[in-house]
C-alpha cells in the first residue's frame, strides 16, 4: 500500500478510538453552532412576539386625569395597570419596560386647546423595551392623529390639511434577505466547526507524536517526510470535512425548527444551500490543515500547541466581526482572500442571491493556492533535524 | 555493512561528534560503548539519516546515506533512542504499521510478525493496546515493528535500557540470534559487562572521538588490562558515567 495512504488511515483508525477527538471533532464542534442557533433564535423570536402580540400591559400614572385618552388606548389593546411609586427607577431595574404618566395639568391643557403633554418613562439602554415602547409610542400616535382630524373636521377643514407630505416606505428586503440578517454569524460557525474538527488532530499528529517521542522512529521508516506529512493532512481534512458536514447539515435541520415566517423571514437551507457552502468551504479545510500543523510543528509539547491553536481561533472570526460591523459592498476580488471570501459567498446565499461559478472558482483557486504555498512551509519545518528530536 | 567515516556534528558551540569512523560488519555484533554524553545517540543518529553530517561520510551496504537517504533507511532496522509506541493501537498494528511503511507484502508481514512474536516472546501482548505496557514489553514492540521488514543491518540504542534481569538476558540471546543469522547488528551501550559479553569489535567512544576500535582482546592486550572494566577506565581517561 502507498505509504501516505498508510500513515492516512492509520491516523484515522487511531483517532477514531480518541474518546475527547471524537467528542470535540464529530460532536462538540459541529453540532454546537445550530443547536445554540436553534435555542437562542427561538427564545428571542417567542419572546418578540409575545411582546408584539399580546395585549400591552402598561403602568399608568394619573390615569384619571385622561379617562378619554385611556379609554382610546385600551381600544387598542392597551391594558393600564395600577400607578406605580416611583417609575424612574422602576424602568431602570427593568421592574417593568416603560410607563405613561399623565400629569395633573393634562385636562387644563385639553380643555384650552394647548398641546396636552403626556410622558413616556423607560430606559433605552434595557434590552427588549423597544417593541412595547414602539407599540405604546404608536397607540398615541394614532389617538393623536385621530382627535387632531376631528377638531379640524369641528372647524370645517380637511384633516388632510394637517398632511402636506405622506411617506409611504418601500422596503426592497425579501423575506429571505431579512434571514439572512438573522443568519449573519452562520458562516462563523461553519469556519470554527472545520477548525476545532481538524485542530486536536493536528496537534496530536506532530506536537503528540513528537511528545510521545513516535516521531523518531517514524521518520527512521523510508518514506520521505513530506508524504507522511501529506497522510497526516488528509487525515486532518477528513475529520474537519465531517465536521463542517455535521454542521451544515444539523444547521439545514435546525432551519425547520425556526419559526422565522412569523418574522416575516423564510430561508432556504437545502441541499442546494449545502451542496454550494461546502464547496466554498473546502480550501478552508486545506488551509487550517497546513496551518494547524505548521503551529504544532512549531509547539514542544501538546499542550503548548493547544494553546497557540486555541488563541488563533479568534483569527477566523475577523472577517465575520469586521462584515457585522462595517458593512461592505461586495467586490469580486473579495473572493480571492481566504474566509472573507467564504464569509461573502456564505451570506449571499442566506440572503437568496446566488454566486456564480466564477466567484467560486476564485475562491477555490485562491484558497487551494495559498493553502499550498503554507503547506510548502509547513514541508520545509517537517524536514528539519529537530523536528523529531523529542528531548 | 555500515562504514563510518570522519563523523563531525556541532550543535552550536557544543561538538557532540567530532571525527568519529569505524566499521560494522555482517555477522558480527559491533558494540558503541562510551559513557553518556559521550556522543553515542547522535552518531547513530546520523547512521538512519535523521541527522545531517557536517562532515563525514555514512556507508551502508555501500550506499551513501547522504545520497539517498531513503534507500539507506530501507536496508536498516532501528531501535531509537526514542520507542514511543502507539498507545491507542495494539503491539500487532503498531508492528503493521511499520511493516507497511516499509512496503512489506501482506502474507510476508503475517510471516515474519509471527517469527518475531516468537523470537522476543510477545506472543501473550500482541492483541493488547500498548498503553500501559511495561517497559520491557514497550522495547520488545519497538524491536519487533523496527525488524519486521528483515533488514540486512540492525542499529539499536541503549536496547537493554530499563529492562530487567530476564529481558535482558532475552535481549541479548536475540541479539547473538540475529548475528547468526548474519546480519549486521550496531547497538550502542553505557554498560561494559553487556558489551563485553556480546560484541566482536567494541568502538569506545568519549567526548564525541573514537578512543578505541577492537576486539575485546585486543583491548585488553593493548591497555595491559587483564580485567576489561579497567581497559575501559584507562582507555576513557575517567570513569565517569559508566555503569558495571
Amino acid at each position: 500500500m502507498n505509504a501516505t495512504l498508510t500513515v492516512w488511515w492509520k491516523e484515522i483508525r487511531e483517532n477514531l478510538r480518541d474518546k475527547r477527538t471524537v467528542m470535540s471533532a464529530l460532536i462538540y464542534a459541529p453540532l454546537f453552532g445550530p443547536i445554540m442557533f436553534v435555542v437562542l433564535i427561538n427564545v428571542q423570536i417567542n419572546r418578540e412576539m409575545a411582546k408584539a402580540e399580546g395585549p400591552l400591559k402598561v403602568p399608568v400614572i394619573g390615569a384619571q386625569y385622561a379617562p378619554n385618552l385611556i379609554e382610546a388606548l385600551k381600544q387598542l389593546g392597551l391594558q393600564p395597570q395600577p400607578a406605580i411609586a416611583d417609575p424612574e427607577n422602576a424602568v431602570r431595574h427593568r421592574d417593568t419596560d416603560v410607563v405613561l404618566r399623565i400629569p395633573a395639568s393634562y385636562g387644563k391643557a385639553w380643555n384650552t386647546g394647548e398641546p396636552a403633554q403626556v410622558e413616556l418613562i423607560y430606559d433605552a439602554s434595557q434590552m427588549g423595551t423597544d417593541t412595547p415602547r414602539e407599540r405604546l409610542q404608536s397607540m398615541l400616535k394614532s389617538y393623536v392623529s385621530e382627535q387632531g382630524a376631528l377638531r379640524l373636521l369641528a372647524r370645517g377643514l380637511s384633516p388632510s390639511i394637517a398632511t402636506p407630505v405622506v411617506v409611504s416606505e418601500r422596503d426592497q428586503s425579501t423575506p429571505q434577505s431579512r434571514a439572512g440578517l438573522l443568519f449573519g454569524f452562520l458562516p462563523y460557525f461553519f469556519v470554527i466547526a472545520i477548525y476545532i474538527g481538524g485542530m486536536y488532530l493536528a496537534i496530536d499528529l506532530t506536537a503528540g507524536e513528537r511528545e510521545r517521542k513516535s516521531l523518531e522512529p517514524l521518520f527512521a521508516n523510508p518514506v520521505a517526510r513530506w508524504r507522511i506529512l501529506l497522510g497526516k493532512l488528509g487525515a486532518i481534512g477528513v475529520f474537519s470535512f465531517i465536521s463542517l458536514l455535521l454542521c451544515v447539515i444539523g444547521f439545514s435541520i435546525a432551519g425547520h425548527f425556526m419559526p422565522a415566517e412569523k418574522l416575516g423571514m423564510s430561508f432556504d437551507l437545502g441541499a442546494a444551500f449545502v451542496g454550494q457552502a461546502l464547496l466554498l468551504e473546502l480550501p478552508l479545510l486545506a488551509l487550517f490543515a497546513v496551518g494547524q500543523t505548521l503551529i504544532a510543528a512549531f509547539a514542544k509539547t501538546y499542550r503548548e500547541a493547544q494553546t497557540y491553536l486555541g488563541f488563533l481561533m479568534i483569527l477566523p472570526a475577523v472577517p465575520s466581526m469586521l462584515m457585522s460591523f462595517m458593512p461592505v459592498k461586495p467586490a469580486p476580488w473579495m473572493y480571492a482572500v481566504p474566509l472573507l471570501g467564504q464569509q461573502l459567498g456564505i451570506s449571499q446565499l442566506l440572503r437568496g442571491g446566488s454566486v456564480g461559478m466564477s466567484e467560486i472558482g476564485i475562491a477555490l483557486v485562491c484558497g487551494f493556492a495559498v493553502a499550498f504555498l503554507i503547506g510548502l512551509l509547513t514541508a520545509h519545518v517537517y524536514r528539519s533535524e529537530r523536528l523529531a528530536i523529542s528531548g | 555493512m555500515i562504514e563510518v567515516k570522519n563523523l563531525h556534528k556541532s550543535f552550536g558551540e557544543v561538538k557532540a561528534v567530532d571525527g568519529v569512523s569505524f566499521t560494522a560488519r555482517d555477522g558480527e555484533i559491533t558494540g558503541l560503548l562510551g559513557p553518556n554524553g559521550a556522543g553515542k545517540t547522535t552518531t547513530l543518529r546520523m547512521l538512519y539519516t535523521l541527522m545531517k553530517p557536517d562532515s563525514g561520510q555514512v556507508l551502508v551496504d555501500g550506499m551513501d546515506a547522504a545520497v539517498d537517504p531513503v534507500a539507506v533507511r530501507r536496508v536498516l532496522g532501528v531501535l531509537p533512542d526514542a520507542r514511543g509506541l502507539y498507545k491507542r493501537l495494539t503491539a500487532r498494528e503498531n508492528i503493521e504499521y511499520f511493516a507497511q511503511l516499509h512496503g512489506v507484502e501482506t502474507a510476508m508481514m503475517h510471516q515474519r510478525r509471527e517469527k518475531l512474536a516468537d523470537a522476543l516472546e510477545m506472543r501473550d501482548i500482541l492483541d493488547r493496546r500498548t498503553e500501559g505496557f511495561s517497559q520491557g514489553q514497550r522495547v520488545k514492540t519497538a524491536i519487533a515493528r523496527a525488524l519486521v521488514h528483515d533488514p540486512k543491518n540492525v542499529i539499536l540504542d541503549e536496547p537493554t535500557n530499563g529492562l530487567d534481569v530476564m529481558s535482558t538476558r532475552s535481549m541479548r540471546a536475540f541479539l547473538k540470534a540475529m548475528k547468526a543469522e548474519g546480519r549486521c547488528v550496531l547497538f550502542s551501550s553505557h554498560i561494559m559487562q553487556e558489551v563485553a559479553a556480546l560484541c566482536d569489535r567494541i568502538v569506545v567512544i568519549a567526548h564525541g572521538r573514537v578512543v578505541a576500535d577492537e576486539t575485546p582482546d585486543a583491548l585488553r592486550a593493548q591497555t595491559g588490562e587483564t580485567n576489561l572494566e579497567d581497559a575501559f577506565v584507562k582507555i576513557i581517561g575517567s570513569e565517569e558515567g559508566l555503569a558495571a
